[in-house]
């Protein structure tokens, strides 16, 4: 059996906002592993980012525990969430979050200055098919390549788990399948654990394991025996 | 209450400390203002007032001895419509409780009736009743500050005759509104009091019967004083005429005028720094604000909203931020003017209040400040109205950053891309950065500018008093001795060494330029007062010719080496052109010097003095000053070590206050410009600074790029504001600088670094105060959020 990178016991995140309390997750006991792509399906509200934002550092839990290989996130003060966000998470976001003032190259090469052992911002930005736009600026460039430049920013620093939120999102169908066919090479070429966050159920089938979320809950998990290419992926 | 105004309101409750940023900057300008014009106008209108009402003249002159029929010939000068002949003397007086001998300004008031002209206005008691010199009127800061009132008596010798005088009543004179001794660099009600006595008296004392010592003008509207100076001066020739000086030359009027000038321009110059700086941050804030609720704006405008009132309600929240910063400057204002009054009623005497708090002082500088906000308002507020719906409702286009050769520049450094972000944002937007540089080094200038001002009084104490006057006092003689009166002096119990001194009034002449001055006549060599020229730090020698101080060789367009021509006005002798040997620097007034021996051969005699200058041992002080008292020969005293010791004194009492104030006030400028700076530069920079974070970037990394170029603009604009602090202090200078006095232009190194820090605190301070919020920057929102 591979080896877990995640695993989560009875994991609860309820937000109070005062008059209400909504519970986002409600127990959620799972795990993912290692160098797989794994796909977190499921309807908006249904938990899977909450999920996400505390697999990634970015958010506390209200009860229950996970962790990162055998260090538990939920233990961590902020300090070590951020060091632990520097050197092993990866992120896509689903609107980019480029730096705009800085060219595609300056834009990874901000992860790479602060990483402990990245990859020249050229390769990765060559890993995902942008070797030739190495100096514009993402004002300059289409959705598809600004997604590409955060995939080839989240994995310059070789993270051994790349979270991504929604990150075909806000593109169409042709430049989405461009992305996700970044997000496949980069799995399969690096080995690079993979966590993709959609609501796009097409996307399912080019991962290992699809995990299906609703009302703060996990339902099924269904492992794919054989995976298609992204370029067979429409919407 | 209708929706937008609420939105307006929460607007501002929102915003409420870079409104009160803004707000703190504008009430500094609108209190300077009201400060400054309500006691420049307040000053000026009183002044012009009692000048009237007293019948100020216009003309004066002195003389030796002029014949009483003069008068009538006076009076017939085409132009002249009043004139008061009058006896004035000085002498020394022994009020009771006061060791030290005082200086009396004796005046003669006509046998009957009032002056007609320099009329005293009665404060308690009465005229002085019969011819005789047993009651006197003496001026009222006198009286109050020796613990005088009506029936109380002392001493004045006369001719050096001691006899007592009761005082009937105390009064004030436009001629006194500044009450200073001659030769006294600031006033000392105690030492120095104006005494009005019977003519009779005075005559008799003085042996002027039938004649008079000092004549006053008033000219008819329309009159041409140069003319009137002319016929004057010549009339007066025979008899010893000291040459007529108009107004300008009058030590109260002058003073006055020079306060009056120094108020003009601080009402013209400092509010207006203020009011641009807060123009620039309302600028800033809603520039920023407009750009955050461009869908709002939007919204309003497709809901039927017309562009007016969307322009107009940015232009409310403007004048809301405005109208708080006038409330405050009010305030601010009517504290420092009411300080100001204070101190004005110490050193100016008028028989009125002088009221500061007029309507129209609060109502200009309310408008002034108003307008300040509008117009910081006007550009945020056209990009509002401009707005089309459907565009405002969309996304605004993303800002364009282009590669430049700097950038490569940079780049070869090896810099890392978070500075790299800095300089992106500098070279986008380089207007916005030079203004704020522009911003932060207005801060440090005006603290350079104000605390120069302790520079200069250190350097102008040091010139005076250390290197120029050395001595303790100086004894003044009723009239030239021979030199072996300065044997006497030097028998005088404490005196330690005495040295001779001899003042003629002269004028000095270089072709159509002249100028009425009194020249001093010094032995060589002497210890206790020297010829120091402030520019070479060196003492001067007169030689056989004449020393001048820098601006009366101005007014005579005259330079070393250059002869001009002395005409010596006492007795009547022809000109003769003297060499001017030296042009030197000295801070106090006007000056020519000459050899003594040199200046005794001009007026054709033998060695004659009528001061002395001596230094004396402090342990016998008393015995100096009783015997001062007694000599019939001393008219009058100027104790030198109680100027410095009355002006250090002043100088510290206003010292701590007014660096508190200027500092209070730059750091408002800094905390103003940095805060509101910080806080747009977190609103721009919010979701990069969190996508960062959530990079795995620490927060001390992300607060590098937020106050990274803040840092960076401070450091740039501390030294420039030290440049600009210089230039206003030169402009300073320039502009104070008058007959009367210089201030130096020395900026110590403290004064800079004080400015330096001083800033680098407000900036500091202020940026770590938004520097907070990069802690709770919401990381989640950010992963799902578009901009």
């Amino acid at each position: 059996m591979t080896e877990r990178v995640f695993h989560t016991e009875d994991l609860t995140k309820v937000y109070d906002t005062g008059a209400v309390q909504v519970y986002a997750l409600r127990g959620v006991t799972m795990e993912l592993f290692a160098g797989e792509l794994t796909v977190l399906l499921g309807p908006s509200g249904s938990g899977k980012s909450t999920l996400l934002n505390i697999l990634g550092g970015l958010d506390s839990a209200s009860g229950g525990r996970a962790w990162f290989r055998d260090r538990e996130l939920t233990a961590m003060r902020d300090r070590d969430l951020t060091r632990y966000r520097r050197d092993h998470v990866g992120f896509v976001f689903q609107f980019y979050n480029l730096v705009p003032s800085l060219t595609a190259r300056e834009n990874v090469a901000l992860v790479t200055e602060i990483a402990r052992d990245p990859m020249p911002a050229d390769e990765a930005l060559s890993r995902v098919g942008l070797g030739h736009r190495l100096d514009h600026f993402p004002a300059e460039m289409s959705g598809g390549e600004q997604q590409r430049v955060a995939i080839a920013r989240a994995i310059a620093k070789r993270p051994e788990v790349l979270l991504c939120d929604e990150p075909t999102g806000a593109l169409d169908s042709k430049t989405g399948v461009q992305v996700l066919e970044a997000l496949k090479t980069i799995n399969e070429d690096l080995g690079t654990s993979t966590v993709v966050i959609t609501h796009n159920a097409g996307i399912r089938k080019m991962a290992h394991r699809v995990v299906h979320f609703t009302d703060g809950r996990i339902g099924t998990v269904d492992v794919n025996d054989t995976r298609i290419a992204p370029s067979e992926i429409t919407w | 209450m209708r929706a937008l105004d609420l939105k307006l309101l929460r607007d501002l409750r929102r915003l409420w400390a870079q409104a009160l940023a803004i707000a703190l900057v504008l009430a500094c300008g609108v209190g300077i203002l009201v400060m400054s014009y309500g006691a420049e106008s307040a000053l000026r209108e009183t002044r012009a007032t009692y000048y009237e009402r007293n019948r100020f003249a216009d003309i004066f002159s002195g003389a030796t001895r002029a014949p009483e029929w003069l008068r009538d010939e006076i009076a017939r000068i085409p132009g002249v419509a009043r004139v008061q002949t009058r006896i004035s003397q000085h002498a020394i007086l022994d009020v009771p409780g006061l060791s030290d001998p005082a200086v009396g300004r004796l005046l003669s008031l006509p046998e009957s009736g009032a002056p007609v002209m320099n009329v005293p206005t009665l404060t308690a008691g009465r005229m002085p009743a019969g011819a005789g010199v047993r009651e006197v009127l003496v001026n009222e800061n006198f009286a109050a500050a020796n613990g005088f009132r009506p029936g109380d008596s002392f001493a004045v010798t006369m001719n050096g005759q001691k006899r007592a005088v009761t005082i009937s009543g105390t009064a004030l004179s436009p001629e006194f509104i500044y009450t200073l001794a001659p030769g006294a660099l600031m006033p000392d009600d105690r030492r120095f009091g104006v005494i009005w006595m019977p003519r009779p008296a005075l005559a008799a004392a003085y042996d002027l019967e039938g004649a008079f010592n000092d004549v006053s003008l008033g000219l008819a509207r329309g009159a041409r004083p140069e003319a009137v100076k002319d016929r004057l001066e010549r009339l007066l020739e025979p008899y010893g005429g000291t040459g007529p000086m108009d107004r300008d030359l009058q030590t109260s009027h002058a003073f006055l005028d020079a306060e009056l000038t120094q108020l003009r321009n601080t009402s013209r110059t400092v509010p207006p720094i203020f009011l641009v700086i807060s123009a620039f941050l309302v600028n800033m804030v809603l520039g920023r604000l407009v750009a955050l609720e461009r869908e709002q704006i939007g919204l309003f405008k497709a809901l039927g909203y017309t562009a007016t009132a969307i322009g107009w309600h940015y232009t409310k929240l403007a004048l809301l931020i405005g109208a708080s910063g006038v409330l405050l400057g009010w305030a601010f204002g009517l504290w420092t003017g009411r300080w100001l009054a204070g101190m004005y009623a110490q050193f100016f005497h008028f028989p009125y209040l002088v009221f500061f708090e007029t309507p129209a002082t609060y109502a200009v500088a309310g408008l002034s400040g108003l307008a300040a906000a509008a117009a910081g308002a006007v550009l945020g507020v056209r990009r509002a109205v401009r707005l089309r719906p459907a565009v405002a409702m969309a996304p605004p286009a993303p800002t364009r950053f282009r590669q430049s050769a700097l950038d490569r520049a940079v780049q070869a450094l090896g810099v890392r891309q978070t500075s790299m972000m800095i300089l992106r944002s500098i070279t986008r937007w380089p207007v916005r950065a030079a203004l704020t540089v522009l911003g932060i080094a207005t801060s440090g200038a005006v603290l350079v500018a104000s605390l120069f001002m302790f520079d200069a009084m250190d350097e102008l104490l040091d010139v005076s008093f250390v290197q120029t006057n050395r001595q303790d006092a100086v004894l003044d003689f009723t009239r030239s001795l021979p030199l072996s009166a300065l044997d006497a002096v030097e028998d005088m119990p404490g005196v330690l060494a005495a040295e001779g001194a001899l003042h003629a009034a002269a004028r000095l002449r270089n072709g159509p330029r002249s100028r009425l001055i009194g020249i001093e006549g010094r032995p060589p060599g002497t210890a206790l007062t020297r010829l120091f020229d402030a520019e070479s730090r060196e003492s001067v020698d007169p030689g056989h010719g004449i020393v001048l101080t820098g601006r009366l060789a101005d007014h005579l367009g005259v330079r070393a080496g250059d002869t001009v021509s002395v005409e010596l006005l006492e007795q009547d002798r022809p000109a003769t052109p003297v060499p001017v040997t030296a042009v030197i620097t000295q801070y106090f007034g006007l000056g020519a010097y000459m050899d003594l021996d040199r200046l005794n051969g001009l007026l054709h005699q033998a060695p004659r003095i009528d001061a002395a200058n001596i230094a004396t041992d402090p342990r016998r002080q008393e015995a100096l000053f009783a015997a001062v008292k007694a000599a019939p020969a001393v008219n009058g005293i100027s104790q030198l070590n109680q100027v410095r010791r009355a002006f250090d004194e002043t100088i510290s009492e206003n010292a701590g206050m007014t660096m508190t104030v200027n500092a209070v006030l730059a750091a408002l400028i800094a905390v103003g410009v940095v805060y509101n700076s910080a806080r747009i530069q977190l609103s721009e920079r919010a979701r990069e600074l969190a996508s960062l974070r959530i990079l795995g970037f620490t927060r001390g990394e992300v607060s590098y790029i937020l106050l990274g170029e803040l840092f960076l603009l401070t450091a740039v604009a501390i030294p420039l504001g030290w440049i600009i602090g210089r230039g206003i202090a030169e402009a300073m200078v320039a502009s104070f600088s008058s007959d009367l006095y210089l201030i130096p232009l020395v900026i110590a190194r403290d004064t800079y670094a004080a400015s330096g820090l001083i800033v680098l605190a407000a900036s500091v301070g202020s940026a770590l105060i938004v520097r907070r919020r990069v802690d709770r920057l919401d990381l989640v929102a950010v992963m799902k959020t578009r901009e």
